[in-house]
């Protein structure tokens, strides 16, 4: 599986949707993942990858880590794997 | 119903071992947050907290001590001598039938279980220490200062996470307005400074990397902090009778619940708890001159606080002063409101508002007065401590002026 179809299985079991229901561009509220289930989903997605996330839950916005929608997530988890590599 | 007075106060916490070394550190606005010291620190990705430096248990308690107390039962025996021994009651015959002790914590004895998990789990023993489970358990505190001063009458914990001591010291309130004790020793205490215990706050990723500035539009989230706050509460007809020192009134309280969310507060569950405490305490909103903010340097908190206060007090919001004194102590989880308390009784006997320090740019959702960084003279009567906490649970204190 890809980097990008793994982030949206995590995305779609948080959200208890179907990965088909999940697109690039659903939003974590479009999908209706409220700020402890997205501090769910990054820990998820932590273990999945053994990577850290940058990513403070008082300030969402203001982290380096783009959570604005699921391609920006993806993007993110792509960089932080190249940089592991 | 009996009017309830407050005859002594101790405390050990970040910013002094006492409470004249808490009240200067308060009002010099300085701060008690630092690098942490503890093992496996560099697993840790939060290294700061308000912890508690230059305290040596061994010496202050014998062998057997040793072996029963936890750090937060050693910080309430500590906090107790000091607040008993300022109280001057000795607790003998009906007295000590009648007086008991109803204390907070969140975790009880945390760095015993992280010790005694470590040494089964990590160094793979099989058998433990015999007095684990009596030294861990949340009521050891409570107990030991029952036998220590001979305090036979209704005693407990109370575990409701960050407003633990503020439903503890509201119950003890309670207990004597009701006429039911003629004195309670309460307040609550905390101890989760340990390696698990800072590795389970930073799972939620609102703990702040470099310090704790409430109410700034700069803030960055919250930090631990350690320690105990200990009270004596007193029937004012019984202290005034032995001529006690009176450090303020308890003039009402209330509970709320927001039957919302485990961690988001409510708006509308603050400003419960707060107009039920000016109601319970027959107060207008107008003679309220001080609040000590829950102000936990959280956006949740901070934006969600402050509205709650502008719904309660309308334009007198813009008028009275709140601080958060979290930001030099840090957040004592279960012990906070005990040590926040302190602050309060600080502003109504000494006339000094402990400040908000930390704070550098005002945010337009936290538009109070919230005395930053510098302490300020100012003659209150009345005053609020506010603690809200996960679970949605909330627990307000009115003091006045006596």
């Amino acid at each position: 599986m890809s980097i990008q179809d793994r982030v949206i299985a995590i995305i779609a079991e948080q959200a208890v949707l179907e990965p088909s229901d999940v697109t690039l561009d659903s939003t974590l509220e479009d999908l209706g993942i409220d700020s402890l289930g997205l501090v769910e989903s990054i820990f998820a997605i932590e273990e999945e990858f053994d990577i850290s996330i940058p990513f403070n839950a008082n300030e969402p916005e203001s982290s380096d880590f783009d959570i604005s929608n699921v391609r920006t997530i993806v993007k993110g988890i792509e960089g932080l794997m190249a940089e592991k590599a | 119903m009996r009017r309830v007075v407050i005859t002594g106060a101790g405390t050990i916490n970040a910013l002094g071992h006492s409470v004249p070394e808490t009240l200067g550190a308060m009002r010099e606005g300085r701060c008690g947050i630092g690098p942490l010291e503890m093992r496996d620190l560099e697993r840790l990705a939060i290294q700061i907290g308000g912890q508690i430096k230059g305290f040596e248990a061994e010496g202050l308690f014998n062998r057997q001590q040793m072996a029963l107390y936890d750090r937060f039962t050693q910080f309430t025996l500590i906090a107790a001598k000091e607040a008993i021994g300022q109280s001057g009651l000795e607790f003998i015959g009906e007295l000590a039938a009648k007086s008991g002790v109803v204390l907070g914590t969140a975790g009880g004895g945390v760095s015993t279980w992280d010790d005694n998990y470590r040494t089964v789990y990590e160094d793979g023993k099989n058998r433990v220490h015999p007095f684990v489970v009596p030294k861990l358990m949340n009521n050891a505190a409570a107990s030991h200062v029952s036998m220590e001063y001979n305090l036979k009458g209704p005693s407990f914990t109370v575990s409701t996470a960050c407003a633990s001591s503020n439903h503890a010291m509201a119950q003890a309130f309670q207990m004597i307005r009701s006429g039911m004790a003629p004195a309670m020793v309460t307040g609550g205490s905390e101890s989760m400074l340990c390696f698990g215990g800072v590795k389970a706050w930073e799972g939620l990723r609102v703990m702040s990397k470099d310090a704790c500035r409430p109410f700034s539009l700069t803030r960055s989230g919250m930090v631990q902090g350690e320690g105990a706050g200990i009270f004596v509460f007193e029937d004012y007809e019984h202290a005034k009778k032995r001529g006690a020192e009176i450090l303020c009134e308890v003039i009402g309280y209330a509970m709320s619940s927001d039957a919302s969310d485990i961690v988001m507060p409510s708006k509308q569950g603050a400003a419960r708890a707060m107009s039920g405490a000016l109601a319970d305490a027959r107060i207008n909103a107008d003679e309220v001159g001080y609040i000590n903010a829950h102000g936990t340097g959280t956006a949740a908190n901070d934006k969600t606080e402050c509205a709650a206060v502008a719904d309660v007090f309308g334009p007198h919001a813009d008028r009275l002063m709140i601080s958060s004194t979290k930001s030099m102590h840090g957040h004592l989880i279960g012990g906070t409101g005990a040590v926040e308390l302190l602050a309060c009784i600080m502003a109504l006997r000494d006339g000094v508002i402990a400040p908000t320090i930390g704070y550098e740019e005002p945010d337009p959702e936290c538009a109070l007065d919230v005395v930053p960084n510098e302490a300020r003279d100012a003659d209150v009567s009345v005053v609020l401590s506010n603690a809200f906490a996960f679970g949605g649970l909330n627990a307000v204190l009115a003091l006045r002026k006596v």
